[in-house]
């Protein structure tokens, strides 16, 4: 057995705890206090009989003093040093480790931490910047506030002002203390609103949206011939309803994988340019398999971000898979200006449009849809319709002015949409 | 008759207040508040200094922005954004665009003066 780099170390905080003399250790196992001395300043490397007899005098196992640090801990605390550049000696982390266990697990916990707390604020900051409702909320309230601060600051100053602007403004500051009362009121509601139930966890849909999302919505092992679709639901841990969906799910896109093996897919993508309309001519598969197709594109290969939803007659959201600046409420109540839902009036027609969500930084989508029925004809049933919809952030070639479209009416800025159901809960005064 | 601001921005009484503050130190204040229209307004004034917000009813204040800076009468215009939106990446894409200052609300009435004061006696 020999040291590692710290043994010394440990040699040396051992004889110090024992009130053990350094000439008098080093005489009992017969070497010279000189040489002891390099030991314990981790100077010379020993093994053996040496050790043994040194842990024999310092009364613990050889093993003690000569383990080395937790590796994993190691490389948590590298990972943690590299937060702030080069500043951390990286080079003694091991002695750190070694010497202070407990603090190096506080620095790698506290770095994990951080990472977390991290990863929340970007997630806030993209919601601050995609979710339109909570946008303009907020510009309502800034807007009231600046609007108060500058003509209060007007009236509070030096300048001598005459009546009538007097009474203008504190009409004013009057008008707008009103609308910031009403615009903070409706963003605390917003934001005090639980989350969507059925984007929770807790629910099936929730359950089998978090399980897709945990695999960047790409089952490889569904995009074989031989897939075992037992499996692939047993493996997700999913039970009860859960685990029904999530076998719905699974098979239509096994069978959508045999319909379009992913190589060649994923190839013919790249050459025309991720069109539906061309992806369905060249392989010669309706064109609703192309657009569940392709949100399946494996990730980290360069392919654009996807959205897909899918709905029934009813408007009803059965799948949803969201990308940056595309969201739908999942509960019910979307913008029905969506060609998701305009596609149901036309059955078997593909429908191409870009459209816009509400916001200053709104990027557009280029939406394409189509709904189909799943069942076959029968004599006085109506078809069971599916509606599908691909969404690609971004602009298109296309220079189409885009539909302006909402999340959903009640958290909609748009006053003077025609599609309007309810007032929005914010800017009431506008509609 | 001062050096002509216009002011684009879709809020009545910050209209009014920015107005009152820019005319009483001895600039015309032009006023718009549509964002579609804004660039014809530009064009048919034009003005030495534009304050523009981001947040506007039509069209963006960053569309504006690019617009501006891609015609050739309006890309030295000097302009000021104003906006709600206080992030970062906001400030870098206004800037990026060609603005020539930043300024998030709410802002002190001296600030505003005192900038367009800079840009005009520039």
């Amino acid at each position: 057995m020999h040291t590692t780099q710290l043994s010394g170390t440990r040699i040396r905080e051992k004889r110090i705890e024992l009130g053990l003399r350094q000439a008098a250790l080093a005489a009992a196992v017969g070497i010279s206090p000189s040489y002891l001395n390099l030991i314990e300043h981790n100077r010379r490397r020993i093994g053996g009989k040496l050790m043994s007899a040194l842990a024999s005098e310092l009364g613990v196992d050889a093993a003690t003093l000569s383990e080395g640090a937790d590796s994993h801990l190691l490389d948590q605390l590298r990972a943690a040093a590299d937060l702030i550049g080069d500043k951390a000696e990286v080079t003694r982390a091991e002695e750190l480790a070694t010497r202070f266990p407990g603090w190096s697990e506080l620095i790698t916990l506290q770095a994990r931490r951080l990472a977390v707390l991290e990863g929340r604020v970007q997630a806030l900051s993209d919601r601050m910047a995609h979710d339109p409702f909570l946008a303009t909320a907020l510009h309502d309230v800034i807007s009231a506030v600046t609007a108060i601060r500058s003509t209060a600051a007007i009236l509070v100053g030096q300048e001598q002002i005459d009546a009538d602007w007097q009474r203008r403004f504190h009409e004013n500051i009057h008008t707008d203390s009103l609308r910031l009362g009403k615009s903070s009121e409706a963003l605390i509601a917003y934001l005090e609103a639980p989350d969507d139930a059925s984007q929770s966890p807790e629910t099936p849909m929730g359950q089998v949206d978090a399980y897709l999302a945990q695999n960047s919505y790409h089952l490889p092992a569904l995009e074989n011939d031989d897939a075992d679709l037992p499996e692939v639901v047993a493996r997700s841990g999913l039970t009860g309803a859960a685990a029904v969906l999530l076998a719905g799910v699974c098979k239509q896109y096994a069978d959508d994988a045999r319909a379009l093996p992913m190589a060649p897919f994923a190839q013919a993508c790249l050459q025309l340019g991720y069109d539906p309309a061309r992806l369905s001519a060249k392989f010669g598969v309706d064109f609703a398999t192309v657009l569940r197709r392709l949100p399946s594109l494996p990730p980290g290969m360069g392919h654009p971000p996807m959205g897909l939803a899918v709905c029934d007659a009813s408007g009803a959201l059965l799948y949803l898979k969201p990308v940056p600046g595309f969201a739908m409420p999942v509960t019910g109540g979307a913008c029905s200006l969506w060609p998701l839902f305009s596609a149901l009036s036309r059955p078997s027609q593909p429908l191409r449009s870009m459209a816009v969500l509400p916001g200053p930084v709104a990027l557009p989508l280029l939406c394409y849809a189509i709904a189909v029925p799943i069942t076959q004809h029968q004599f006085d049933m109506p078809p069971v319709l599916r509606s599908y919809m691909l969404v690609l952030p971004g602009p298109s070639e296309d220079a189409a002015q885009p539909v302006p479209v909402g999340v959903s009416c009640r958290i909609c800025p748009r006053a003077d949409c025609t599609s309007r159901r309810e007032p929005a809960i914010i800017g009431l005064s506008t509609l | 008759m001062g050096k002509r601001v216009l002011l684009i921005e879709d809020e009545p009484n910050i209209i009014e207040a920015i107005c009152f503050i820019l005319s009483r130190d001895g600039w015309t204040v032009h006023t718009h508040e549509d964002g579609q229209s804004a660039m014809a307004k530009v064009l048919a004034l034009p003005p030495d200094m534009i304050i523009l917000d981001v947040m506007l009813p039509g069209r963006s204040g960053f569309d504006i922005l690019r617009e501006l800076r891609s015609t050739d009468v309006t890309k030295d215009i000097p302009v000021m954004m104003l906006t709600a939106r206080g992030q970062e990446k906001d400030r870098e894409l206004a800037l990026r665009l060609g603005a020539t200052h930043f300024m998030t609300k709410p802002f002190s009435n001296s600030e505003v003066r005192d900038y367009v004061r800079a840009m005009m006696d520039a």
